[in-house]
């Protein structure tokens, strides 16, 4: 291994590093954005939810109410 | 004849008939390519060329020339109901493939019959090139034929059509350029003409025109379902 | 269901991963001519093999499509591409760093495999605008299948014509880095391209669960009578239910 060390790199090591460090960087920010993308989704996915669990409710409660007017009305 | 054959013939007349009766695409794309030509005596300011220049500048114009060829191949059926004739004919659909890239064919080498000793006319110093230019001429339409035939094909049926088959096509003949500009730069040399790797470059734009008629061919089917 | 399986991959991935930086920062030597800019390549190459045989695989997808007619061949199709065109980016970023470490230049033309990787993304970075141009979404997707069948049987003649137009002169580069690798840098190689490959598969796992929860609610808005969202959904991205 200290053989192949001993050939001279390219650049100066710490220029070489910059470069290797920002090709990996890169591929970091790829992922993270394709993380918050898939975030917002969720997020949008979440309100969508919700907004249909409100309406399900309220069409069963409305149900309910209206079958609680039927018998008041029917009393009367 | 079996009625694919026939069809295929039926369909391929129509077209040629059509195209020498109105005369729609084949004369603009002869003026196109001939204009083009003057832009590029002045763009790169010389007045003759060879080796890669030459060979750079007569394909992109042929290419360019060609794209708007193939903009117009399907608007007729596109406009008249073809499409719904082929399906509904107890026939092989592969037959308006078949029929259409040899009109697209036949355009692009009556395009060449003109433009090409044009340009030898503008640019070279002598025709001995033309006789084995005809060879790469010959193979390369064929590529662009097959491919033109299958995007135009799609395209016709989309919103910006006239965009749709160039942006789709330009990266897909990229290889057929590649192969076309690799046979035809030696040729083209000032010193006279070379043949370096030609037979390779040759057998390349076959192997490519190969691929893609049987591409085409095999999903045309598919493309005109309902 | 797509969701089920996709905790367990993406846990495999975070592993594959941490193992392939290990072994790519403390494990494999320093290459002799290039030095430690040569540790891109254990990046680069691994995300740009992956994304080819993405594409292969969406190309057989969508033959599978257009022989079947079932839509969900074509969702995964589109998936498959989609993920190798973001994959492509990157393939392309890291490729110009590499180039410009190397040879100091952004971009060079005289390493064939990059630059039959930038046509091949050029080709497919034209499926978008495809697909959005044609309107009924049948056709869009058995359209869009044509396109991933031919776009596939190019990339490989792509391959060949870049390389044979290349001057004898330069030798390719990446023949020495690959061709005659030691044993661990064939190792770490290896994990590498393992860890990548699985990034891909978790991520397209991802986005099919994201695309089949969007469907159901929308098959459960369906099921309530609830009125329709105001916002349209995508005209390209193929549903799945």
């Amino acid at each position: 291994m200290l053989s192949l060390l001993a050939g001279a790199p390219a650049l100066p090591l710490d220029e070489a590093g910059k470069y290797v460090a920002g090709a990996y960087v890169v591929f970091l920010v790829l992922i993270v954005v394709y993380v918050a993308i898939m975030a917002g989704k969720l997020q949008r996915m979440e309100r969508e939810l919700r907004e249909l669990a409100g309406f399900a409710e309220s069409r069963t409660n409305g149900a309910a109410a209206g079958s609680d007017r039927e018998e008041v009305s029917a009393d009367v | 004849m079996t009625p694919s054959r026939t069809a295929f013939a039926t369909i391929l007349a129509k077209d040629l008939r059509a195209e020498l009766r109105t005369l729609q695409s084949l004369p603009a794309m002869a003026l196109f390519a001939v204009t083009t030509f003057v832009i590029f005596r002045f763009g790169l300011d010389r007045t003759s060329l060879s080796g890669s220049l030459a060979s750079g500048v007569l394909w992109a114009t042929l290419l360019f020339a060609a794209l708007l060829g193939v903009n117009r191949l399907f608007v007729s059926e596109r406009e008249e109901g073809g499409f719904d004739a082929i399906r509904l004919a107890p026939i092989d659909r592969s037959a308006l493939f078949a029929a259409k890239a040899t009109a697209l064919f036949a355009y692009l080498v009556v395009l060449e019959l003109v433009v090409v000793p044009i340009f030898a006319l503008f640019f070279l110093g002598s025709g001995a090139a033309l006789g084995p230019l005809l060879a790469v001429l010959v193979l390369a339409d064929l590529g662009i034929a097959a491919t033109g035939t299958l995007i135009s094909s799609m395209a016709v049926h989309s919103r910006a059509r006239d965009l749709l088959g160039p942006l789709v096509l330009l990266p897909l003949v990229v290889p057929l350029m590649i192969a076309a500009t690799g046979a035809t730069e030696p040729l083209l040399a000032a010193g006279g003409p070379g043949y370096h790797r030609f037979g390779t470059w040759l057998a390349v734009l076959s192997l490519y025109d190969l691929i893609f008629l049987l591409v085409g061919y095999a999903v045309f089917d598919f493309l005109l379902e309902d | 269901m797509y969701g089920k399986g996709l905790r367990p991959l993406s846990i495999a991935t975070v592993v594959a991963i941490a193992a392939a930086l290990s072994l790519v920062f403390f494990y494999a030597p320093l290459d002799a001519d290039q030095g430690f800019i040569q540790k891109i390549f254990y990046l680069h190459v691994p995300l740009a093999i992956t994304a080819l045989i993405g594409f292969v695989v969406g190309g057989v997808f969508a033959i599978f499509h257009l022989r079947s007619g079932d839509r969900r061949w074509d969702a995964w199709s589109y998936v498959c591409i989609h993920m190798s065109v973001i994959f492509g980016v990157a393939v392309l970023i890291t490729g110009s760093i590499w180039a410009k470490a190397s040879w100091g230049h952004w971009w060079v033309w005289d390493e064939p495999t990059l630059v039959s990787f930038l046509i091949v993304f050029l080709m497919y970075a034209t499926y978008y605008p495809f697909r959005y141009a044609i309107e009924d979404p049948e056709r869009q997707a058995r359209y869009a299948s044509v396109f991933a069948v031919t776009a596939g049987a190019f990339v490989p003649l792509n391959f060949m014509a870049v390389r044979m137009a290349q001057s004898l002169v330069h030798p390719r580069t990446f023949g020495t880095a690959n061709g005659g690798l030691p044993g661990s840098m064939m190792l770490t190689f290896l994990v590498c391209l393992a860890a990548v490959a699985l990034l891909w598969l978790t991520l397209i796992k991802l986005e099919l669960t994201a695309k089949s929860t969007s469907g159901q609610l929308k098959r459960l808005r369906r099921a309530l009578d609830a009125p329709p969202r105001g916002a349209g959904s995508s005209r390209i991205a193929p549903e799945v239910s």
